[in-house]
């Protein structure tokens, strides 16, 4: 029987030893020859995914307005001054693009356009301040509560529970008015505390699942200490459900933060969306462009993040198609 | 290294001088406590193995062999596993005394253990030069490049066709046999005492099975390591063990040296299943099945717990239970290493 084996591994040897790339050419796909991991995988379906590709764009877009608004409008203009006398309602220029008066004027005779481009920092902050925080604080109690189990998970599960169910918009309003003065970090945290929840939910799950596989069992005989399975063998394969709902909650995020500002409990310093939708609505019937602009500004981002979301998640779980 | 330093000077005091076998297993109970009441996974199994020597384990689904050694690794999921007797030593220690950590630094350095599926024993997200490579990164504090050179350098010992190619491929990227052999690479790694090897073909092709085996067979002797076969694959065990022990509903119920107990089989569970294997010269002929189910664990019968299932069951096998009887020849000469526990296994020898 040795002789059959090892007359087989010297013909495959052969075959490996001549043809390198003929061995893995079974795998067809993206660059024969090179690894393929889920991520690698993911990453190649991305590539090919005009969703993707367009989410993408428009967010990368928004980011560099975030950044640096001035480079997207001719000229020095303040968003916070405004010439009544010259502006009042001033109609837009469509004509003039990327001018001051390209979206006309609002109520105060401020540039709306600048406005827009100038409340793109304050929405896009706080979505991915509240992501950030939600995706840390609630992956990693749900990597405890699913992992350790017992009376951990039994505590921890009821605590997320007792955030859970708190009104969203409620809770917001109530740790928001304790505060008189709103900056972005402020917003972001009141959002995050109530938010986490559902990010913990996901990844408890996700981690009971991975953590019955026989790899983690072969880890722990293998010799690999606690922290070592939960951090190298259970999280990298338990992360992509929570990536995939984190991304798809920030444009979620953007758009609580404009409820609150619209609702007067939001941010207090920065231009945001939601200011200026609340203060459009007052001139619906005699100037529409007052709140179409910043409401088409929020509904481009959040759509540009829903779709970025859903073509992560169908990278990562191809199965949902 | 400071691990190291700790892992031998946990060992030392009784590992130097210490000439008793390697792993001895003493009375070893397991039970689980289910809603149905308590499983009786393992009651009063006792094995040795000693240094370059194979012990094979056999038995049927449910007899406790896979318990057995998760017990011995301590990766048994506890609760709702409890140990409520029994020893397990290692080199003249008891293991079930040690503390979390030293039995951790005992995983992988001194014991390994290779599993059935080596698919789902492998993680998808890493590659597995650098799961073969945390090994050496994890116990030896190795470099990743000095790890991943060890990796490849394993990868060759078990004959993995251009590794440093595929060293950093995954899992999925591999055949079946070729996931088995990395798995033994990992076990194999820091050259342990001691490899569990937990039906390590059962998910393979019969080809790929004995090229397998005969790597596993050589790389043993090679590194003169103990061996614990579990597997329920009589024809696998025949080329590879020394000895052999059988397993039915968490007790050992016959063992002996192979060729000894395949030639002529001390107790009717193991007549039994030898009977169960298919021959050519027998084709057309009904093949012979033990009747009946394995036991429920949770409700042992009295007696022999094989009594429901024998065909030479008296009334003694339902209420007594048979002790493990040191075997002998017609002739009165000591049978070495066989033991049978039935009450007639001198019946079920001569007949």
């Amino acid at each position: 029987m040795s002789e059959l084996t090892s007359k087989t591994d010297t013909v495959v040897a052969a075959q490996a030893a001549t043809t390198p790339d003929a061995v893995l050419a079974t795998d067809a796909g993206p660059a024969p020859g090179k690894p393929r991991s889920l991520w690698s995988d993911a990453w190649y379906d991305l590539r090919h995914n005009w969703m993707f590709l367009l989410s993408t764009f428009l967010i990368l877009l928004l980011l560099l307005i975030a950044a640096v608004p001035d480079l997207f409008i001719s000229g020095s203009v303040s968003p916070r001054d405004g010439d009544l006398t010259a502006h009042y309602l001033q109609s837009p220029q469509m004509s003039h693009l990327f001018s001051a008066e390209w979206f006309g004027y609002d109520h105060q005779g401020r540039s709306i356009y600048a406005r827009v481009l100038h409340g793109t920092r304050a929405s896009i902050l706080v979505g991915v301040m509240v992501t950030l925080v939600v995706s840390l604080v609630g992956g990693l109690v749900g990597l405890i509560s699913g992992y350790f189990g017992g009376w951990v998970d039994s505590v921890v599960s009821r605590v997320t529970d007792v955030f859970f169910g708190i009104p969203f918009l409620l809770g917001a309003m109530v740790v928001l008015n304790t505060f008189a003065e709103r900056s972005v970090p402020v917003v972001a945290l009141a959002l995050a505390v109530l938010g986490w929840t559902s990010i913990a939910r996901v990844m408890r799950g996700s981690v009971i699942t991975v953590k019955q596989a026989d790899y983690v069992t072969a880890a722990r005989a293998l010799g690999a200490g606690t922290g070592r399975i939960l951090f190298k063998h259970i999280l990298p394969n338990a992360v992509a459900p929570v990536i995939v709902v984190a991304t798809i909650a920030l444009g979620g995020y953007i758009t609580a933060e404009a409820t609150l500002s619209f609702l007067g409990i939001g941010l207090t310093e920065a231009i945001s969306w939601g200011q200026d939708i609340s203060s459009g609505k007052d001139y619906l019937r005699t100037a529409q462009y007052v709140l179409f602009f910043p409401a088409a500004m929020l509904s481009v981002t959040v759509l540009a993040f829903l779709m970025f979301g859903d073509a992560v998640r169908n990278a990562l779980d191809p199965k949902s198609r | 290294m400071s691990i190291i330093d700790k892992t031998d000077a946990v060992l030392e005091p009784e590992a130097v001088g210490f000439d008793g076998p390697l792993l001895d297993v003493r009375d070893l109970h397991v039970e689980f406590h289910t809603r149905d009441g308590v499983a009786k996974a393992v009651n009063g199994v006792n094995y040795s193995v000693e240094a370059g020597e194979t012990l094979a384990v056999l038995g049927e689904s449910g007899s406790g062999k896979s318990v057995t050694a998760q017990a011995i690794m301590g990766i048994l999921d506890m609760p709702p596993g409890r140990i409520p007797r029994g020893e397990i030593m290692f080199r003249g220690q008891d293991m079930l005394k040690m503390s979390e950590e030293q039995r951790r630094r005992i995983r992988g350095r001194k014991i390994a253990m290779i599993f059935q599926d080596a698919l789902s024993s492998l993680n998808p997200v890493l590659s597995v030069g650098y799961q073969l490579g945390e090994m050496y990164r994890v116990h030896e504090g190795l470099s990743k490049k000095a790890a991943k050179a060890k990796a490849i350098e394993m990868m060759d010992r078990v004959k993995i066709p251009a590794a440093a190619a595929r060293v950093n491929d995954y899992p999925h990227q591999f055949s079946g046999g070729m996931r088995q052999r990395i798995m033994i690479a990992m076990a194999l790694a820091l050259e342990p005492e001691l490899i569990i090897a937990d039906e390590p073909t059962t998910a393979l092709d019969v080809t790929v099975q004995a090229q397998v085996m005969d790597l596993l067979a050589e790389l043993q002797r090679e590194y003169r390591m103990g061996l614990i076969l579990i597997t329920h694959d009589l024809g696998v065990v025949a080329d590879v063990a020394d000895k052999i022990a059988v397993m039915y509903a968490g007790r050992i119920v016959e063992r002996g040296p192979v060729h000894e107990l395949y030639r002529n089989p001390g107790h009717p569970y193991t007549k039994g299943l030898l009977e169960s294997i298919p021959r050519l010269d027998q084709k057309g002929q009904e093949l012979y099945a033990i009747k009946g189910l394995p036991p429920n664990l949770t409700r042992i019968p009295s007696g022999c717990a094989f009594n429901p299932r024998c065909p030479m069951a008296q009334d003694v096998c339902r209420t007594d239970v048979p002790p493990l009887h040191p075997m002998t020849a017609p002739d009165g000469t000591e049978l070495v290493g066989r033991a049978s526990a039935c009450h007639f296994w001198k019946e079920t020898v001569n007949g």
